[in-house]
């Protein structure tokens, strides 16, 4: 078995919002993650992707708040570090971040080569400025992107290049995790390509050992990542691998969601699309059984009742429902 | 934030989802005109530079027809929908509707025109006005369409009637504000505008682009399922080449203010001729074709 680069054991995370309440976003969530793999993770807008991003960092501001489990870089326990450490040590080194909008965090008024200065000296790396200059311009030449960029001001860049100046920047120290929240979200579908070509030549160069991989868009995460994990109200439904879950989906709520990919190419026009209804569950009151079962056109009584665990079916493919595999299947195959 | 209620009411929404039109494939070139253009051209003058938003471009919408403007930011799709919509005048070309030159140039002549003309935009949240409860909303489309002697029974039969077109439950929205319902339900109310004002055309652009991609499916069958029961032309607006390709009948690639392609959605999707077409579907990723990541840049 490959070296398991990030080790997540039900991690728990909340946020306290104004009036002191307790909303579990992150909610017993465990993955693991071998060296070279990339995961992709899936979900409606508010079922807790993001909040699983910022709560992998092991870097915790208000409102969010860290709760149990425990996460695991490469065999180091990042959980319970205070701050200070975690800047200096585990951020950008063991793992580095890369949110949405990144590319509006480069600073206007400094030239790219500084950013790259800023991240050595904000580890206390003995390297002097040369010594900089010639890594940041290696890395550069490596990625496939123009070494004269680093003279540059970000204004006179364009968003995707950006975009990829960012993900060069906060990769320039090898991270054993990279974790991309929607990273091409914001670009058009050709400087998207660009973006995602960049971060896989990445892995395959093993500047990076593994990654996570945030996005609502379905077809992007089947090109790019080796797994695929569904989350829906801050829980893990449904892993496995990313032909498995976009051809054979077994949890109603992935399957919903695969249901609603549109791609230009043969087919699309006679496939029947099915929305799921409804909205995910207010956190703030967690439904007492299945979080789906509100919206579930498969639910039962009990399923509103019984708590579901994450079931293990082998081959790295887990599931949470009440129904048996063999029995959704048999479902489905009822309504193609 | 939703509140529990709207979301309650969403859960209620049993209806299925509907189903296509009768022929995904009907020839559209048969039937009459509803709007169509030639040489119109947009542009804009700032300071000393001039940008030409749109360059000449010609086209034919047909009546029922389900057309897709599709093109990246900047390539001036939105110009050409101001234009369409009779927001912005042409600096040089025709549009013409129903065959007959298109005559905004007074108020009154406008207003004519906006009874056959309607749109929905993007952002549902900025197209109510936040002090009118919904039954208002409907109310006035009722009134708008000369339904001003009616009844108060058989108004309210036509507003529920067009909110169960919808999937929403009337009874439910009566005597709430347009904030209180979700992103989806007010994309959905507007839709039941457009039921009831049932205009000649209906000019959408990215009414699902801020909706999750589950309740797009549920938008997307919806006004398929409004262009199949009224007839009406439909103009959709996206950047989203998969979406245009399921949904319309006839596509338009917009590149720098021209179109570089158009034609019916089979031929222009899957015998892509222009470069820019080609470049646009390779660059989309997709599920049961390989991405090409080395054609890049």
């Amino acid at each position: 078995m490959a070296k398991l680069m990030l080790d997540v054991r039900q991690l728990t995370t909340k946020y306290i919002t104004r009036t002191g309440e307790d909303v579990y976003s992150v909610d017993h969530v465990s993955l693991t993650i071998e060296e070279g793999k990339s995961l992709g993770i899936a979900g409606e807008s508010g079922c807790g992707k993001s909040t699983l991003a910022l709560s992998l960092m092991g870097y915790y501001f208000p409102p969010l708040h860290y709760t149990s489990g425990d996460i695991i870089v490469d065999g180091k326990n990042i959980t319970g570090m205070d701050p200070d450490t975690i800047r200096k040590t585990v951020l950008g080194s063991d793992v580095a971040y890369i949110p949405q909008a990144a590319m509006n965090a480069l600073n206007p008024t400094r030239k790219v080569g500084k950013f790259i200065e800023d991240v050595i000296h904000a580890h206390e790396l003995p390297m002097d400025k040369k010594q900089i200059r010639e890594m940041a311009e290696q890395r550069f030449a490596l990625l496939g992107l123009p070494v004269d960029a680093l003279d540059k001001h970000s204004v006179e860049l364009s968003g995707g290049m950006r975009q990829r100046v960012v993900i060069a920047v906060s990769t320039i120290l090898n991270p054993k995790v990279l974790i991309a929240d929607e990273p091409s979200s914001a670009l058009d579908v050709t400087s998207q390509k660009m973006v995602i070509k960049m971060m896989k030549d990445m892995m395959a160069k093993g500047l990076v050992k593994s990654m996570i991989f945030i996005t609502h868009e379905l077809p992007l995460l089947y090109n790019v990542t080796d797994d695929i994990m569904v989350m829906y109200a801050g829980q893990i439904v449904e892993r496995g691998t990313a032909k498995e879950m976009v051809f054979d989906p077994i949890h109603p709520y992935s399957r919903g969601l695969m249901r609603s990919i549109l791609v230009p190419e043969e087919g699309t026009r006679d496939v029947k699309l099915t929305a799921i209804p409804g909205t995910p569950p207010n956190l703030k009151h967690p439904p007492q059984g299945c979080r789906f079962a509100e919206r579930c056109r498969y639910a039962t009584e009990a399923c509103k009742f019984n708590q579901m665990p994450l079931l293990d079916i082998g081959g790295g493919r887990y599931y949470r429902c009440g129904h048996s595999v063999e029995h959704l299947r048999e479902v489905y195959e009822g309504e193609d | 934030m939703k509140t529990d209620e709207a979301i309650k009411t969403e859960l209620q929404d049993t209806r299925e989802s509907v189903t296509f039109g009768a022929d995904r494939n009907k020839d559209f070139s048969q039937e009459p005109m509803c709007l169509s253009g030639r040489g119109v051209t947009r542009v804009f003058h700032t300071g000393k530079t001039t940008t030409v938003a749109v360059d000449h471009v010609d086209f034919d919408f047909h009546r029922g027809e389900l057309i897709s403007i599709v093109g990246e930011s900047g390539s001036g799709k939105t110009t050409l929908s101001k234009m369409l919509l009779g927001l912005l005048e042409p600096t040089e070309g025709q549009i013409f509707f129903k065959d007959k030159p298109r005559d905004i140039s007074t108020n009154q002549k406008k207003k004519e025109y906006w009874q056959g003309i309607q749109a929905i935009f993007q952002d549902p949240f900025s197209s109510y006005n936040i002090f009118h409860k919904i039954d208002s909303v409907l109310l006035d489309c009722i009134n708008m369409r000369g339904g001003k002697n009616k009844s108060k029974e058989e108004k309210f039969a036509m507003m529920k009637e067009a909110c169960s077109f919808v999937n929403l439950k009337f009874e439910e929205l009566t005597n709430k504000y347009p904030f209180e319902l979700s992103g989806g339900q007010m994309q959905r109310l507007m839709i039941a505008r457009i039921f009831l004002l049932k205009p000649d055309i209906l000019l959408a652009d990215e009414p699902t682009s801020m909706i999750d991609a589950c309740s797009r499916a549920t938008i997307l069958d919806m006004l398929l399922n409004l262009r199949n029961e009224t007839g009406m032309t439909v103009i959709f607006i996206t950047h989203d080449i998969g979406l245009a390709y399921y949904i319309s009948d006839s596509i338009y690639i917009m590149e720098h203010g021209k179109f570089v392609e158009a034609g019916k959605a089979e031929d222009v999707i899957l015998n892509p001729k222009a470069p820019y077409t080609k470049r646009l579907i390779s660059d989309v990723p997709k599920i049961h074709e390989p991405w090409d990541l080395s054609t890049v840049g």
